[in-house]
């Protein structure tokens, strides 16, 4: 399992947590089961998110492996100029 | 894992200031711009745009325009195959569909045998609008009650006091805010302003289209990412990615605001309908109206610290205006806001509203530089009512390795504290001050990324290398890519000629942003050239019948290497090149990567300035940069990107602002009315660069692109405030401005 950071105006679809355990090895498995396990957060995933993964942000990278033990932070999808 | 783990080294290449490949050209008018470029038959397009800053399109008569002699192709909205797609806002704000959203919102386009005949007959296009109430700033447009700009966008969760025009919500940060400032000795809590700039680039948007009869269409322009154009105009126009070829051109300046597209469907739609080649060039006057400015701003800080300057909780609501259309920068702008400091209680809030307004776009860093401002004046202000120096304060609260960041993840190896101590041990910052004068300070930060990837490196017959990458060269990136491909390769950097391919030659490449480009594709540029050297190993292993593990790559020749190796002559990189026909073929290595491990980056600027307190005219006296680069590749164009981010932050806090009048239209559209800075205006910008090494990357690389842009806000308005000794909140300090605060003093 995986404890997974939300940000703050995303709470409301994880019955207010601020953290919430996924059961997931890589990127792309953090973010199907949060899908699944809160519908919720489809549509914001859906549009584009990124996921720091012990302090390196990852844009999509879906076979990046993901420990027990790792941070996993959900974060928006970044743009730059 | 899915990045290079730096690994410390001694460099030959790296570090050094060769001269740039391109600068010749640059120099002598040789190299190729979006608008130098012409074909055969080749027509001219002119758009005709939006005199109301809102109003819905009754109805557009072009007969009159398509009867003109000379005239090829007119179109409109509705000449877009379809609707409804995930760009469909972007190609909305091409041309305009059922109401014209802004002031200059392009309408119909034209394309003729020339200018002229394409100007008369914008003319003799007949446009019947209905003119519809306007809202052009974010103080009234955020208002209930203010003029909607478009229907059913309402964030669900934005906060009943805020008006339908607020389409983005969102919110980060950690702790127990209550307990935080119950903590404090003193809250400080304000609310600042800045005005929507533009990216200031010295050349408009200008391109070349060709769509010939079979459908495949080619496309030359100036962009940051001709594979995002392609992305963008065949979803558009409906065509398959593989029909469209686009061509970079050269480019003079983008900051940003190139990340996107303008005109370039628009001059394809044209020559599809007119199947002859199209070109369509901005005027100057069009880049302002109908291009992307950065996001105008409104931020409330609150801040509590106790009297030894420890900041116990920190506070923002970012309200950022981002034109006519949804746009999402008031994230960055939540996240950066106290990304500099290690803080047990933080929240950071941000929404967006709608105006009638160009769809803002990126600008160097966006969002960071608007909330940071408000962050860092109000620290400043804290310091001053404390009496305490406002680097030290900087220091006890700087984050560092392990630090929580106010957006969620921990933070690794990152360079503010030993920024912090340089510019407290810079001379400038102990150097006097005269009367009128003050001195400011400010943090900033940058996340920096990676992204999709792609580049070939290929040993030629003379063992010379071209290197292929997909990233327009913005600032000195193919002299950084021909540094790291020599470094690698053992050779001389004169030796390796890089070039921009277009879309048809390389796999997918993400835009020119987010400080991607030397991170990046320099770490595809090593990685391609280690497989060329591997190649080139494993055949010298056959030529001397040993093992590939007893063949190594040093000084530009595979050389034998281990007790059993035996003892064979070194074979050079021109040897490699002129056998590769018989040893098995050309030799390439290439590369292609979804970059990860971009380290964040942050920056400490340092100020001093003059205030003529009779006229309000502020002079920046002497400007000190100090920015973590990982791993200088070349130190000139990081000093540059450095000295370009202060200068452009300059012009922000100083001048620029879009001037819109009652009547919603734009009135500065033009250099004269809206002036930037020139060499003239400023001291020479002095640079410090700290290499903590990224450890994302082999040699350490951090983006460098953006981050010179955040601080300056907030360093000059704290200068400012020193000099004049009122507390300034709102941007562009002008003149005038700055005379009222004066004034205010009594």
């Amino acid at each position: 399992m995986v404890m997974v950071t939300v940000w703050g105006s995303l709470r409301d679809a994880t019955d207010g947590k601020a953290e919430v355990e996924v059961d997931a090895s890589t990127f792309i498995e953090v973010l199907n089961a949060l899908k699944r396990n809160y519908p919720g957060l489809t549509q914001q995933i859906d549009r584009g998110v990124s996921l720091a993964i012990d302090g390196l942000i990852y844009k999509d990278s879906w076979f990046t492996p993901v420990r027990p033990d790792s941070e996993v932070v959900l974060m928006p999808l970044m743009v730059g100029g | 894992m899915a990045f290079d783990e730096y690994s410390k080294r001694d460099f030959t290449v790296i570090g050094t200031r060769p001269i740039r490949q391109d600068g010749i050209d640059k120099v002598t008018g040789r190299a190729q711009y979006g608008a130098d470029f012409s074909l055969p038959g080749m027509l001219h397009g002119k758009v005709l745009r939006s005199p109301h800053a809102h109003a819905r399109i009754v109805s557009i008569d072009t007969s009159a325009a398509k009867a003109l002699p000379g005239v090829k192709a007119v179109v409109t909205s509705a000449d877009f195959p379809g609707t409804g797609s995930e760009v469909q806002d972007v190609q909305d704000h091409c041309l305009a569909r059922g109401k014209a959203m802004y002031d200059g919102h392009a309408v119909a386009a034209v394309a003729a045998t020339s200018g002229a005949v394409a100007r008369k007959a914008l003319k003799l296009i007949k446009v019947v609008y209905e003119v519809l109430p306007h809202v052009t700033d974010i103080e009234t447009a955020i208002k209930p009650g203010a003029p909607a700009v478009q229907d059913g966008l309402r964030h669900k969760k934005a906060p009943d006091r805020f008006s339908d025009n607020t389409t983005g919500w969102c919110e980060f940060g950690h702790g127990d805010m209550d307990a935080g400032f119950a903590k404090a000795d003193i809250i400080v809590e304000r609310t600042f302003k800045t005005s929507s700039t533009h990216q200031g680039y010295i050349e408009p948007h200008a391109c070349l289209a060709s769509v010939g009869t079979d459908g495949r269409a080619d496309l030359w322009c100036c962009t940051q990412g001709h594979f995002q154009v392609r992305n963008l105009c065949s979803k558009m126009l409906d065509m398959d990615q593989s029909a469209l070829k686009v061509i970079a051109t050269e480019i003079g300046g983008g900051f940003g605001g190139k990340t996107t597209v303008f005109i370039e469907p628009v001059a394809l739609l044209l020559s599809q309908k007119a199947g002859r080649p199209v070109k369509l060039v901005m005027t100057r006057d069009e880049v302002f109206k109908a291009s992307g400015p950065t996001v105008a701003s409104m931020t409330d800080v609150k801040i509590g610290m106790t009297k030894d300057g420890r900041i116990t909780a920190g506070y923002a609501l970012v309200r950022y205006e981002g034109g006519a259309w949804p746009s999402d920068t008031h994230y960055p702008g939540a996240q950066c806001a106290f990304a500099s400091y290690d803080l047990e209680a933080v929240k950071a809030q941000g929404l967006n509203v709608l105006t009638n307004r160009p769809l803002q776009a990126a600008y160097r860093a966006p969002g960071s530089p608007q909330s940071t401002y408000a962050v860092e004046a109000v620290v400043d202000e804290l310091c001053v009512k404390l009496g305490l120096d406002p680097l030290d304060t900087r220091l006890k609260n700087a984050a560092k390795k392990g630090t929580k960041s106010s957006y969620g993840p921990t933070f690794d190896e990152i360079g503010l504290i030993q920024l912090l101590e340089a510019a407290k041990a810079h001379p400038h910052y102990s150097a006097p001050l005269g009367p009128n004068q003050g001195r400011g300070v400010s943090n900033g930060f940058w996340f920096n990324f990676g992204g999709e990837t792609a580049v070939s490196l290929a040993i030629d017959f003379d063992g010379s290398v071209t290197l292929v990458e997909g990233n327009p060269d913005i600032g000195g990136s193919r002299a950084a890519m021909s540094m790291m491909a020599a470094e690698e390769l053992g050779i001389p950097y004169e030796k390796v000629r890089t070039i921009v391919a277009d879309t048809a030659s390389l796999g997918h490449n993400e835009v020119t942003h987010g400080s991607r480009v030397t991170f990046a594709v320099g770490l595809a540029t090593i990685k391609a050239a280690r497989a060329a050297k591997r190649e080139m190993c494993a055949r010298a292993a056959k030529l001397w019948g040993i093992p590939a593990e007893a063949v190594a790559w040093e000084n530009g020749a595979a050389r034998a290497t281990g007790h059993n190796a035996g003892n064979h002559d070194p074979i050079t990189i021109e040897e490699f090149g002129a056998t590769c026909t018989k040893t098995g073929g050309p030799i390439v290595g290439h590369h292609e990567t979804m970059a990860e491990g971009a380290g964040v980056s942050f920056g400490v600027h340092i100020c001093d300035l003059h205030v003529d307190p009779e006229t309000g005219y502020t002079t920046v006296l002497r400007y000190t940069v100090l920015q973590d680069a990982g791993k200088a590749i070349h130190p000139a164009y990081v000093e540059g990107q450095m000295q370009g981010g202060a200068v452009q932050g300059i012009g922000w806090a100083l001048n620029e602002e879009y001037i819109y009048g009652t009547d919603g239209r734009l009135q500065n559209a033009g250099f004269l009315d809206y002036r930037i800075p020139v060499a003239s205006d400023l001291p020479k910008i002095d640079t410090v660069i700290l290499e903590i090494p990224n450890p994302g990357h082999p040699y350490g690389v951090r983006g460098v692109g953006e981050t010179g842009i955040v601080p300056p806000l907030a360093a000059i308005s704290n200068a400012v405030s020193h000099a004049i000794g009122v507390r300034m909140s709102e941007l562009p300090m002008s003149p005038p401005r700055i005379l009222k605060a004066i004034k205010s003093k009594g």
